[in-house]
Order: C-alpha cells, then sequence, then structure tokens
C-alpha cells in the first residue's frame, strides 16, 4: 500500500523561476509516473534546463512546488536532493575532467559508503556501458564527446536513482553515437529507472518517450502521448522541421 | 602492504631528522643556515595550506599571508603576555595562532566562498590588504602589538626541532585528509562545482572545510615564524607574501604536496643561495631570476613541477582510492 500510494514519482505544480528580474517559467504543471519517460522538448531558452536544474535543486522557485514520492522538495538543498533518488545528469556532461573514469563513478556514489552497493552499481553501468570499462583508468577530460556522455551517465546512475533527468544527452554528438546513446536510454528505463528527458532533438525525444510536454518561452503549450504529439502538425512544424 | 608503506614513511621521516640533526651538530650546519631551513619549513607548512585550498579545492586565495600574520601576531601575544620561555609556551602559541586564523577564516569564508575563481581572488586580496592595515595599526587598540614599529621582544622558541615536528605532523594530517571522503569531495568541487553539487556533494560545507583547514595551516606557521626571529613586522604579512605562496604551490603543482614540499624548500635556498652566490653588485637581481625561473618553468611544465601527481613512494594512494587497472578486478 504504501509503495503504491503515490500514482506521480514526480509532480511539478505552477513552477515559476526568475533569474534575476528575468522570468524564466511562468508556472508551468506536469508530472511523471514510475517507469515512465518523459519528455520536455522545446527551443533554445524555452526553460527546459532550468525546470530540471530547479527539480534537483541547483536552481531556486520563485513559486509553485515540486514533488518527489510525495515528499515536499521546496527549500531542499541539492546535495540532499541528490540522495532522494534524482539524479541529475547535467547539459554539457561536466565531467570531472582530471580525475580518471574510474574516480568520476565513484564520486557519484557519494552519498554511500557500502563498498557492496558501490561495486554492484558499477557492475550494472558497465552493462549499460562497457565502454566505460575499458577506458577506467583514463582521465575524463580526455574521453571523445560520446564517451563524455556516457560517463556523465553512468555518474548519474551511481546514485541509483529512481529518476534520472537527463538534459541534452545528444548535444555535439554524431547520428549513430545520438541513436546508440537513445538505445542505451531506453534499456536504462526498461530495467525501471524513470527519466526525464530534456531534449531539443525533438524526433529522437518523441521516438523513445511516453509522454511529452512542448515548452515555449518557459509555459507548456502543448502536451501528451508522445506518438501523438509526433504527428500533430504544430509539432511537425516547429520541432521536427517537416 | 599498508603496513609495509607506514613503516617506510616512519623510517624516510626518522632518517631524515637524524642525518639534519647530526649535520647540525657536527656544525656542517651553521645557526644561519638552521634558521634559513627552520624557516623554509614554515613557507612549506603555510604553502600545503594554500594547496589544500586552491590545489585540491579550486579556490583561489591572495590572502593567505593574512592568516599566516593572524597566526603570527595572536602566538607572538600570548607568548610576550605570559613572559616564560617554557617551550611548550610556543606549543599554546601555534595551537592558539591556528585556531583564531581558523575562526578568522571561517567568518571570512562562510559569505565569500560564493564567489567563484577571479572574484574569489580578488575578495581574499581585499581581506588581506585589510589585515596589513589592521597590523600597521594595531598598537592602537594593543600596545604590544607594535603596529608599524614592529612588534619586538618575543621569546626566540622555534627550534628546527619544532619545526620540523609540526611540518610532519602537517604532512600527515594532510595526506590523510585528501585521501577520505573529505578529500574527494573537495577535488569534485575543484573539478566542477555544478557536478560535484549533482551528485550529491554539499559544496558550501566542504568549500569552507577546505579553506579553513588550509587557513589553520597558515595561522599555525605564522606562530611558529614569529617565534623563530623574535620580531614581527606588518610588512611581513602584505599581499606580496601571498604571491610568495601561491608561487609555491603553483611552481610545485596544484593538487602535489610532494611537489609543494620540494619548492618550498628549493624556492627558500634559492633566495637564500643566491644571495651567497651572486657577487655584491648584483645581488639585487636575485628578485629578478626567481619570476624568470617562473615563466621557464611555466613554459615547459604549464601544470608546476609535479603536476597534481605525487611521489609515489611517499605518498602511496590507499587500495579505496586506486583506479582498478585489471578489469576483472572491478566486475567482481
Amino acid at each position: 500500500m504504501n509503495q503504491t500510494s503515490f500514482n506521480n514519482l514526480l509532480e511539478v505544480k505552477d513552477l515559476s523561476v526568475h533569474y534575476g528580474a528575468i522570468c524564466a517559467l511562468h508556472g508551468i504543471s506536469f508530472e511523471l509516473k514510475p517507469g515512465e519517460i518523459v519528455t520536455l522538448i522545446g527551443a533554445n531558452g524555452a526553460g527546459k534546463s532550468t525546470t530540471l536544474k530547479t527539480i534537483s535543486g541547483l536552481v531556486k522557485s520563485s513559486s509553485g512546488k515540486i514533488k518527489f514520492q510525495d515528499q515536499d522538495l521546496n527549500g531542499i538543498p541539492a546535495h540532499k536532493i541528490a540522495g532522494l533518488g534524482i539524479s541529475h545528469v547535467p547539459e554539457g556532461r561536466k565531467p570531472f575532467s582530471n580525475l580518471t573514469v574510474y574516480e568520476n563513478l565513484r564520486l557519484g556514489a557519494y552519498n554511500t559508503n557500502n563498498k557492496a552497493e558501490i561495486d554492484a552499481a558499477m557492475t550494472r553501468v558497465f552493462e549499460s556501458f562497457p565502454r566505460l570499462k575499458e577506458r577506467l583508468a583514463q582521465s575524463a577530460g580526455t574521453l571523445s564527446g560520446g564517451e563524455q556522455q556516457m560517463l556523465a551517465m553512468g555518474r548519474g546512475l551511481m546514485a541509483r536513482p529512481k529518476l534520472l533527468m537527463l538534459d541534452e544527452p545528444s548535444m555535439g554528438l554524431s547520428p549513430i553515437l545520438v541513436s546508440e546513446i537513445f538505445a542505451i536510454i531506453k534499456e536504462i528505463n526498461e530495467q525501471g529507472t524513470s527519466i526525464l528527458l530534456v531534449e531539443q532533438n525533438a524526433n529522437m525525444a518523441l521516438s523513445i518517450a511516453q509522454r511529452a510536454y512542448v515548452l515555449e518561452t518557459g509555459s507548456i503549450v502543448l502536451s501528451g502521448n508522445a506518438q501523438e504529439l509526433r504527428e500533430d502538425p504544430k509539432v511537425k512544424s516547429a520541432y521536427l522541421g517537416e | 602492504m599498508k603496513r609495509l608503506a607506514t613503516l617506510r614513511s616512519i623510517v624516510i621521516v626518522v632518517a631524515v631528522y637524524v642525518v639534519l640533526q647530526v649535520l647540525i651538530s657536527l656544525g656542517l650546519i651553521n645557526p644561519y643556515w638552521q634558521q634559513i631551513l627552520s624557516f623554509a619549513g614554515i613557507m612549506a607548512i603555510s604553502a600545503l595550506g594554500l594547496n589544500l585550498i586552491y590545489g585540491f579545492t579550486g579556490q583561489f586565495s591572495l590572502g593567505h599571508a593574512a592568516f599566516y600574520g593572524i597566526g603570527a601576531y595572536a602566538a607572538a601575544y600570548l607568548s610576550k603576555s605570559i613572559q616564560s620561555t617554557n617551550p611548550l609556551i610556543l606549543l599554546l602559541g601555534i595551537i592558539c595562532g591556528g585556531i583564531l586564523a581558523g575562526v578568522v577564516a571561517f567568518l571570512i569564508g562562510l559569505p565569500i566562498l560564493r564567489l567563484r575563481s577571479d572574484y574569489l581572488g580578488i575578495a581574499t586580496l581585499g581581506f588581506g590588504i585589510i589585515m596589513k592595515i589592521v597590523f600597521d595599526n594595531a598598537d592602537a587598540i594593543i600596545p604590544s602589538l607594535g603596529g608599524s614599529r614592529g612588534m619586538t621582544g618575543i621569546p626566540r622558541l622555534t627550534s628546527f626541532a619544532w619545526v620540523f615536528a609540526v611540518f610532519v605532523l602537517g604532512i600527515i594530517i594532510l595526506r590523510n585528509l585528501v585521501f577520505s571522503s573529505i578529500g574527494r569531495a573537495l577535488v569534485s568541487i575543484r573539478e566542477d562545482e555544478v557536478a560535484s553539487e549533482a551528485v550529491g556533494v554539499n559544496t558550501t560545507k566542504y568549500k569552507t572545510i577546505g579553506f579553513v583547514i588550509g587557513c589553520i595551516y597558515a595561522g599555525v606557521a605564522g606562530g611558529l615564524y614569529a617565534h623563530l626571529y623574535s620580531f614581527l613586522h606588518p610588512s611581513n604579512f602584505d599581499f606580496l607574501k601571498s604571491i610568495d605562496v601561491l608561487l609555491i604551490i603553483v611552481l610545485g603543482g596544484l593538487g602535489s604536496i610532494s611537489g609543494t614540499i620540494i619548492i618550498a624548500f628549493a624556492w627558500t635556498f634559492l633566495l637564500e643561495g643566491l644571495r651567497v652566490i651572486l657577487p655584491e653588485a648584483i645581488l639585487d637581481w636575485r628578485l629578478v631570476i626567481y619570476p624568470l625561473l617562473l615563466i621557464i618553468v611555466m613554459l615547459i611544465r604549464p601544470k608546476g613541477i609535479f603536476g597534481g601527481r605525487e611521489i609515489k613512494f611517499l605518498f602511496p594512494k590507499p587500495e579505496s582510492f586506486k583506479t582498478p587497472i585489471n578489469r576483472s578486478e572491478t566486475s567482481k
């Protein structure tokens, strides 16, 4: 009963965010059910990254509610939110460049000291990203863009999150790598991690997500089933370039 | 394996101490060079502190000499007011100096550690300048501090043995701190503060911890310094002295304990050695030589002599910090 008492893993209600006088989010609302892949798509500056940063506590909201597993996240600092089961893979990957791949992954599990748990998490990461295992002793800064993206996601998974938030995983990657990364995202989801995906590559994002929200200058203008949105003429012309 | 490494370290430390003491008692290191040796040790302690702040945590500080000065004046005030030549007064003095520097660092750090890179540098520089003015005018409040005339009458309690003991203790503490979960947090902040926060590191807390401990090192070094020359002057704690320490850690390699130690000694001895070697006429040129050296090292080795690495023999990584090379080890 307790486990299933919440319908939504994540619930965002009337969330507004200001950077100084500039309003980045105008009261957006959306939810994510356990096991889902939900994507936020939209143009540059629509507020997609801000949404993720606000959920993970890196940016403070000016009003509205964020609930994770029925717990209000308002006022909880970022480092504690990371411990609740939300992993944020930030835009631009942000690896710890001078540290080795192994040390990067180890830091992903900063919230636990349990050796067995860390080893288990690392084994799971290697299942998804066998490439990382080959590069364990290499410094993260010397990895290719695709490998750095894998490392950032692997680092996020090390905390064994219930919700993995990915910010632009396709950024700056070749089309082949993009499809590889998206196949892995789908696989991670199938193994039981819910995913909130922010993407500019709307076509790719809509192809693996169950539901989607379209953001435009800080407001949600469209939402619904990902397949249906893909067919929507407005979305097609504005984001899919068709 | 671990025990062997510990034993080896103890043997090295004892051997170095015995050799130096023998050289001193044989008169091969005269009192003048003993003093230089002690001063180099003091610089090394202070530089280890700055390396924790800048090299490991990545927080750019230009105010290190201010904390060094706070420790020096606090320790000197204590021993001067007690008027005793008991060496334990020195211990009490450096503890108080360290604590006071740490408390001030905490109070200053809370507001200014929010700033990043250059901005933090400017803020710490400002603090350093303020402290220099405070030292200059300290006699207005406490006459015995001497103000801009300098503080005299401090008992000469710092011996080479004291410096060596504190120096070794400082290395051990820093080494264990770096190879702990706190060390992991500090290094992750240096690498990327946002990512660090995102993986669950309380960056505000750890930046403050790094800064405070680094400044305690400066305070302790200052306490030893005050009792080495028995005279303090505000000009010994101005902004340029912060640059000296910065120079040592940048030359040695940010995030390298071995590099800091070697360069702290090399730098001190180079400056003094040039005084002996160079003829009178061009003596002042020694102050040109070391900046030149800095430029050359930066061109050849932009990451410093050691570039974040350690002499593995002296500072072995604990098992839990090693990156497994054999792939099968991790998949167990």
